[in-house]
């Protein structure tokens, strides 16, 4: 051994960096080519005209030779495409607003205001988390048309909240833990009343916790999926997401380019969004996940 | 505004009016604040869970309200060869689908945790996946396994020349469930893969030190440092992700829509087709309730069998 240790260093370097290359790059390079190539597929496929999507022969599939808008054309002008978007924003950010709201205050008096059993409401939002839609969807169908909302957008803005309150809730339970409670104590003593603390104190601090939740409410509603296709029928009502498997998807042959441009228009805004606010979406992932 | 008026050097304190009295009341502040959450939750959520259970043993069909038929729709069920085979698949699927994303997942996040240049940048696009509408990411997918212009067919046909014929993905029973697994699995990675490497993040490098000195393998730091100190955040995760694989509906609904002939159902694609397209409220709410034991049973599991420490408790981690 005493003798490979004094010819190592040489062949060492060479070996590991070999090995690095080997062991760690060539994998990520995987992971990252198959984690991205669906969206590449979607951009390419958007932009293609339909002779080159159907003729791989002889165009290479991997490229465009002659980019068009045409399918992008056909989804703004010809479809109700633009009216699917703003709806879905109006749903996201009225839900974003409303889970917010409640889970702000929830959160406060669950860490802050400490009661007996408050550990318990805490326990129990957590659970709610843990109920997944596809068990709620047939009831909520019932009362969202005992209600007069069957739809109507509204119902999802007061239905979105069930998997949003719970997680934003346990986001900011960890976040005001994190805030030193001696500055409340200060307030008090100062003779701030509670609202005050909240508002002057607490909120000011929390900001961070409160992008973090507001960005992944809004992208998890963006995203959602099971009730808005099972509450809204009318075409103008509907969500991207529901809308382009609904109404693009028409007989047996099947838009692909059309499908591909709503696909990649729908997931462009949440994309934008991301890549703006990434750390918050990390943070608040695993800070969820931690909590 | 009396304040104000007067020529003090310093504002005069101002009365609180009795809204704000009330709201300083402990007790008080304490029934606001909770009020609308817990007002969602019990309306939206609670209730829901209770009528949904309740429904289970109707026969409420769309406009029309049922009556209690005990367990009537139950033993039809358990006669219905199309809901045990997605009894099958739901189990089949989240076992291979929760293998895959696991152990792909627990490689990204260890790849993730090594020194290298770009690595916030290479965290960010890795989360994509994630972060866009899994319906959408799904069309994708469908195109991808489109019969006649599959990439992938492309890819084995053309250029490596591997095989004569292109790749049926969906038509037939198998491969239409492979291939979603495989979607299912791309989907979840990111999210694994980015929990895991925040729980590895945290692991003290003294300890990697310590073996080092000590002469440990790397398997045996993996062994005995990094998955032991990983299990209690594996534990959350998996829990997550064993209950929304279960209970997933939009990658099926999207991609095969629970064909073909119904062998790539689960059991919430079958809840759905027979309860809102097919109008049988009381049968879909029937197979949606026969998901919870099986989602109480994956909970327990993976609460007890991986976890054993105190974060258990709720309060005092770190």
């Amino acid at each position: 051994m005493s003798n490979a240790s004094t010819a190592a260093p040489e062949t060492m370097h060479w070996d590991s960096r070999a090995r690095r290359m080997v062991v760690l790059w060539l994998p990520l390079a995987c992971f990252v080519l198959i984690l991205l190539f669906p969206f590449y597929w979607m951009t390419v496929t958007a932009f293609k005209p339909d002779a080159e999507l159907y003729d791989f022969g002889s165009h290479n599939p991997f490229w465009i030779t002659s980019p068009t808008l045409q399918h992008i054309r056909k989804l703004l002008f010809e479809t109700a495409y633009p009216n699917w978007l703003l709806t879905t924003m109006l749903v996201s950010i009225g839900a974003t607003t409303l889970s917010l709201f409640s889970s702000t205050l929830a959160a406060y008096a669950i860490q802050r205001l400490r009661f007996r059993g408050s550990q318990y409401v805490g326990l129990a939002i957590y659970l709610a988390y843990l109920v997944p839609p596809s068990i709620l969807f047939i009831p909520l169908a019932t009362m969202v048309v005992q209600l007069g909302l069957f739809d109507s957008p509204f119902a999802l803005v007061l239905v979105y909240p069930t998997f949003l309150v719970p997680f934003c809730t346990w986001l900011l339970i960890g976040y005001f833990k994190s805030i030193p409670y001696e500055l409340e104590e200060c307030a008090l003593i100062d003779g701030a009343t509670r609202l005050q603390i909240l508002r002057r104190i607490t909120l000011p601090l929390a900001v961070p916790g409160l992008i973090s939740a507001g960005i992944f409410s809004f992208t998890l509603s963006w995203n959602e999926f099971i009730y808005a296709l099972a509450f809204i029928q009318s075409s103008e009502n509907k969500t991207v997401p529901v809308a382009i498997l609904t109404e693009l998807v028409t007989g047996d042959v099947y838009q692909w380019g059309a499908l591909m441009a709503g696909s990649l228009m729908g997931s462009l805004p949440v994309a934008i969004f991301y890549s703006f606010f990434v750390d918050y979406y990390v943070s608040s992932l695993t800070g969820a996940v931690k909590e | 505004m009396d304040a104000t008026t007067q020529l003090h050097w310093s504002k005069m304190r101002q009365e609180p009016g009795w809204l704000v009295r009330v709201l300083d009341n402990k007790a008080v502040l304490i029934v606001a604040c909770l009020l609308p959450a817990v007002g969602l939750l019990t309306v939206f959520l609670t209730y829901p869970l209770g009528l949904g259970i309740y429904l289970a043993f109707t026969d409420t069909t769309i406009g029309r309200s049922g009556y209690y038929v005990g367990l009537e729709n139950f033993e039809f069920l358990f006669t219905d060869p199309i809901f045990w085979n997605a009894v099958f698949f739901s189990v089949f699927y989240t076992t291979l689908a929760t293998i895959g994303k696991f152990g792909l997942g627990l490689w990204l996040a260890l790849l993730l945790n090594q020194h290298m240049p770009f690595k916030s940048f290479l965290r960010a696009i890795i989360l994509l996946p994630w972060i866009v509408p899994t319906v959408l990411s799904a069309i994708a997918f469908w195109w991808i396994y489109d019969p006649q212009f599959s990439i992938i067919s492309y890819i084995f046909v053309d250029v490596l020349g591997w095989r004569e014929t292109n790749i049926n993905f969906l038509g037939s029973e198998w491969p239409a469930r492979f291939s979603l697994i495989a979607a299912n699995i791309w989907r979840g990675i990111p999210f694994v893969a980015i929990s895991l490497l925040a729980g590895l993040q945290t692991i003290s490098p003294s300890l990697y030190e310590a073996a080092l000195l000590d002469g440990a393998s790397s398997w045996q730091r993996f062994r005995f440092i990094t998955f032991p100190m990983l299990l209690p955040i594996l534990a959350i995760v998996m829990t997550f992700s064993i209950i929304f694989t279960f209970t997933d509906f939009q990658l099926v609904y999207a991609i095969t829509r629970g064909g073909p002939v119904n062998s790539t159902h689960l059991l919430a694609t079958l809840a759905f087709q027979r309860g809102i397209p097919g109008g049988q409220l009381g049968e879909g709410a029937a197979i949606a309730v026969s998901m919870i034991p099986f989602l109480i049973f994956a909970t327990l599991f993976s609460y007890f069998a991986l976890a054993r420490r105190k974060w258990q408790q709720g309060e005092g981690n770190d």
